[in-house]
């Protein structure tokens, strides 16, 4: 790091001014070349240098004690002027590192990338956002031969890198399951024995697993304990959460999973979500699951996409509200 | 957002007494107090979340691992006196079939 010189002549100028007349403008001079000297990595010791040579610049007769205790000042100041370097070079380190983490957030959006299926009689819409840089959610489609789509919602409990890593394992795990091998009871069962073997103690997984018949207007599901996702009825206009029992996955190795189906009925909407959907925070106030399904209603004549971008837009606009934890929201229409 | 952490030595087991809200922030420094009780062999630990308002899932990620720690020293854990909120997270998660959950006696085994 080349550590620039101070210009000489204008603080000489400057400490004379203000000797003389003690003028604030001086001073707010001295404030600027402070700020200009951190930018430009100007050491500490360079400062008190340039504040002596230029003081026996003004006083060439400058009595002996005063040079004196100038060096002692600079002796002084050698630990605080080391620190501030440290300071600085783990300034520069944490910019490495977030580049790193910003690379590597790339490379996993690369790597568990999805195509959201395009299905006659359906509409689809999917977002998810992360907290931050790193998405801990996650959710993918897994389109079968025979025109059934396999539909992953999942969240790893324990964030950042680490979770993003254990996603990938996940993704690869599902991928290698042979392709007749799709009911969502199975495929959690598999999945939990893959995840209690490879995964740190605190680290686990909830998620959802639906096989999704779009000829047959099915929909077949199992939960990791995930959190649940709703269905609309059209009909009656009313949401009813969809339950289904399961401890998250990588708990115990004996897990077992329940599978249920249901008919998809005209106009009638699925809603798979994460905790990041109903745990989202309004300053304080929690807000409510119920309100959730209200700003899903108020959008629910868009097509699926634009819907689950405006439920997202409605909360991220809300006053005080900061996104604690990945928003992962998927709607399935089906069509009237 | 903060957590107190208070733990009172009973002959019989230890009581963990928590207050405040449990997230990726103040999870660390539970869990360092969970696994220094359930590590030692045989002990009984209980832990109080009646002041507990918030908990997210790094709050869950905590207890698996107490959970799992018990099962490698046969040690005991047992958690009571859940909020509702905190309660549905042990519920949702399927938890509450592997972990000892009591939502709403106070006091011993």
């Amino acid at each position: 790091m080349d550590a620039l010189k101070l210009d000489l002549s204008h603080y000489r100028q400057l400490l004379k001014q203000y000797i003389d007349t003690q003028d604030e403008s001086a001073l707010y001079e001295a404030e600027q070349i402070s700020k200009r000297s951190i930018q430009h990595n100007i050491s500490l010791e360079e400062i008190i240098n340039t504040h002596i040579n230029a003081l026996e610049g003004i006083y060439p007769d400058l009595p002996e004690n005063i040079q004196h205790s100038m060096s002692f000042l600079l002796e002084v100041m050698i630990s605080y002027g080391l620190a501030l370097q440290e300071f600085q070079d783990l300034r520069e380190a944490q910019l490495e590192i977030k580049s790193e983490i910003s690379v590597a957030a790339r490379m996993q959006n690369t790597l568990l990338s999805t195509v959201k299926p395009d299905v006659d009689g359906f509409d689809i819409g999917v977002v998810s956002v992360p907290a931050n840089q790193m998405n801990g959610d996650y959710h993918h489609f897994i389109h079968h031969a025979d025109g059934t789509v396999g539909i992953t919602v999942a969240d790893v409990i324990g964030k950042g890198i680490p979770a993003a890593l254990c996603m990938s394992m996940i993704k690869y795990a599902m991928e290698s399951f042979p392709s007749e091998h799709k009911n969502p009871s199975e495929i959690l069962e598999s999945l939990n024995r893959v995840v209690e073997r490879n995964v740190d103690p605190s680290m686990f997984i909830t998620m959802f697993y639906a096989l999704f018949n779009p000829a047959a207007s099915t929909i077949s599901y199992s939960s990791a304990g995930h959190e649940p996702g709703f269905y609309y009825h059209a009909a009656d206009d009313t949401f009813e959460e969809i339950r289904a029992k399961g401890v998250v996955l990588g708990v115990t190795d004996t897990a077992q999973y329940r599978q249920y189906e249901r008919e998809i009925h005209a106009g009638d909407m699925i809603i798979l979500l994460t905790d990041g959907v109903t745990e989202c925070r309004q300053g304080d106030r929690f807000i409510e699951s119920e309100e959730v399904l209200e700003v899903i209603k108020s959008f629910s004549h868009l097509p699926a996409q634009e819907l689950v971008e405006s439920v997202y837009r409605h909360f991220e606009k809300l006053q005080d509200f900061h996104l604690r934890d990945d928003f992962t929201l998927i709607i399935i229409k089906k069509d009237v | 957002m903060n957590l107190t952490v208070d733990v009172q030595e009973q002959k019989d087991k230890s009581i963990v007494l928590l207050a405040g809200e449990i997230d990726a922030y103040t999870a660390p420094k539970l869990k360092e107090t969970l696994l220094s009780l359930t590590e030692k062999e045989g002990n009984k630990v209980e832990v109080n979340l009646e002041q507990v308002n918030y908990m997210d899932s790094t709050g869950l990620g905590v207890f698996v691992s107490g959970l799992k720690s018990t099962k490698e020293n046969n040690s005991e854990l047992k958690l009571v006196q859940l909020q509702d909120r905190v309660y549905r997270l042990f519920e949702i998660t399927g938890l509450i079939d592997v972990i000892d959950v009591d939502k709403t006696v106070q006091g011993g085994y």
